[in-house]
């Protein structure tokens, strides 16, 4: 089969013009949904860590203090936004073939600006975060929205599905790395909280605390799932 | 027609006395020796230290179990195993928290008793080891009088221990650290510096004879632990003299508790006899390498977790044939 990027069959085309107009169906696209639906299912409903359980490595590896989780959920959040606004306004002139390529590209574009961008405001958090920020490049979950969700829709709702992916997952962050630092450390920010006779929890700033942790967080979101699905039960009753 | 004698019930149609808390309370009768031989060696600490984590283990049972699971001294039993691998100055708070961490994550977690992967007694010790590594390598020596409170056992919850007690290296970290041996006579009796309960290998050694002889430990793993560590050990000690003998080896250190009490779980063992000898000589190796090679001076701990996790594969890989079948090979 060649690759065509507009079929010459279509009736409505007018021959030679560029960019050909978008097909007015695209399989899988996700249904009409308004913005702030859009946003907020990123923060709650399909929250990347907490239910889709995408992105799995930073979010073991750099969630030991709170700073490093923040920075690194803000930095996914830029990459999300800026790719997802790229790949929507380019997905009509990607071909199918080699779109999994084009995302990559343009994830490594905004990744790369993220890591530069952190090294010269906040170079003390970058050496923290070391290769993690490049390594942003390789979490499924900005392919993984890329795929699934701006290259089907306008950009308008791509930065809006950005916005609430980055928001949910530096919230998923923030929280695993607020925990692990006050336990490990006995402080948030650096600052100290709990005082000089706290006796810090080494286990939680280990990696096997960031699986507790995570645990934890789940059992506690598959809980309140549970708790919300009974009282609507009890509501329809 | 009368039909009562004509019921027809799957087997087994004989059964014997036992039952889960029949057996759990027997390993508890049998642990008494060992809980006294270290109040003995510690005093009124140890007793402190090990109604501690039993007591932590009963409520943390009591409040996230179901409630007959008390009575069937599971929990009893991974307090009281808890407790005897813990320095004698180590603060209660820190038992407590590890003892609910054993329950809720060793045990509950998992679906209760039966269902876990892991010891739940060693997986709350890891914790604790991960989690305060300072103050649990921190050995008190033994002695100094029966109603002498070692460490800081009463530090207030959450804050540091300020150590203050006499403490005294364990025989396997004198040997890794500063390269000193000790007199085997005294590690077979158990006056060296050590875990509560691991120091008095013989009766250790006599509580699991006596559950062997009751049925209600297999003889193979632990023989098949200790047979595996004298061997691996006697021959490196035959190449290089600077490494610890056989008897050093399985007198030192937690290997005695942990290859007759914590390898011996029912729970967390393989089912087949091969598959107790292959986990037995599984551990072993892990010791041995651990011991010998390794940063930690004691691998007890880590080889039973490991071998625990290898135990589903252990069991798929040693499964017997069914009787009356014969094997085919499938091409």
């Amino acid at each position: 089969m060649t690759t065509t990027l507009a079929p010459a069959t279509a009736p409505d085309l007018i021959p030679g013009a560029w960019p050909p107009a978008a097909p007015e169906f695209v399989p899988g696209a996700p249904p009409p949904a308004t913005l702030w639906a859009d946003t907020w299912r990123g923060i709650a409903k399909e929250n990347p860590v907490l239910v889709q359980m995408l992105g799995m490595c930073p979010t073991m590896a750099v969630t030991n203090v709170l700073a490093n989780g923040i920075a690194m959920g803000v930095a996914t959040m830029f990459v999300l936004v800026g790719s997802g606004l790229f790949v929507s306004l380019l997905r009509k002139y990607i071909a199918h073939e080699v779109r999994i390529t084009s995302y990559i590209l343009i994830i490594a574009t905004f990744v790369t600006l993220a890591d530069l961008l952190l090294a010269a405001s906040f170079p003390e958090i970058s050496k923290a975060l070391g290769p993690f920020i490049p390594l942003i490049v390789a979490n499924c979950l900005l392919l993984g929205r890329a795929e699934a969700f701006a290259a089907k829709v306008g950009p308008v709702r791509a930065v809006a599905d950005g916005m609430g992916m980055g928001i949910g997952f530096t919230l998923s962050l923030a929280a695993m790395s607020a925990i692990r630092e006050l336990l490990g450390r006995g402080s948030l920010l650096g600052f100290d909280i709990l005082g000089p006779g706290w006796e810090p929890w080494v286990f939680m700033v280990l990696p096997a605390g960031g699986f507790f942790t995570l645990g934890l967080l789940l059992i506690t979101a598959a809980w309140i799932d549970e708790l919300r699905r009974k009282r609507r039960l009890v509501v329809a009753k | 027609m009368s039909t009562e004698k004509l019921i027809v019930t799957a087997s087994p149609h004989i059964r014997s006395q036992d039952s889960v808390p029949r057996i759990m309370w027997h390993v508890v009768a049998s642990l008494v020796p060992v809980v006294l031989a270290a109040a003995w060696f510690f005093g009124v600490s140890a007793l402190l230290q090990i109604a501690t984590a039993v007591i932590a283990a009963v409520l943390t049972e009591r409040l996230t179990g179901k409630g007959g699971a008390i009575a069937d001294g599971s929990a009893t039993i991974t307090g009281l195993l808890l407790g005897l691998t813990l320095p004698a100055g180590f603060p209660l708070w820190m038992t407590a928290l590890g003892t609910a961490f054993a329950i809720i994550f060793g045990k509950q977690v998992w679906g209760g008793l039966g269902q876990n992967v892991f010891n739940p007694a060693l997986v709350g010790r890891a914790f604790l080891q991960a989690a305060f590594p300072v103050a649990i390598t921190t050995w008190p020596s033994p002695g100094g009088g029966f109603f002498a409170l070692h460490g800081d056992l009463f530090a207030i919850p959450l804050t540091h221990p300020l150590p203050n007690a006499v403490t005294s290296a364990t025989p396997l970290g004198l040997l890794k650290f500063e390269g000193k041996g000790t007199a085997i006579s005294n590690l077979v009796i158990g006056s060296t510096g050590g875990s509560l309960g691991e120091t008095a290998a013989l009766v250790i050694l006599a509580g699991g004879v006596y559950l062997a002889w009751r049925g209600y430990l297999n003889w193979r793993v632990p023989v098949s632990i200790l047979a595996t560590v004298m061997a691996l050990s006697s021959i490196i000690h035959f190449i290089d003299a600077t490494k610890p003998g056989a008897l050093f080896m399985i007198f030192s250190g937690g290997l005695m508790l942990g290859a007759v009490y914590m390898a011996t779980d029912m729970v967390t063992s393989p089912i087949t006899n091969l598959g107790k000898l292959v986990f037995g000589v599984g551990i072993g190796i892990l010791v041995v390498v651990i011991r010998v090679w390794g940063g930690l001076p004691e691998g007890v701990m880590y080889a039973i977790l490991f071998m625990n996790a290898l135990t589903p594969f252990i069991n798929r890989a040693t499964q017997p044939r069914v009787f009356g079948t014969r094997l085919v090979s499938v091409t």
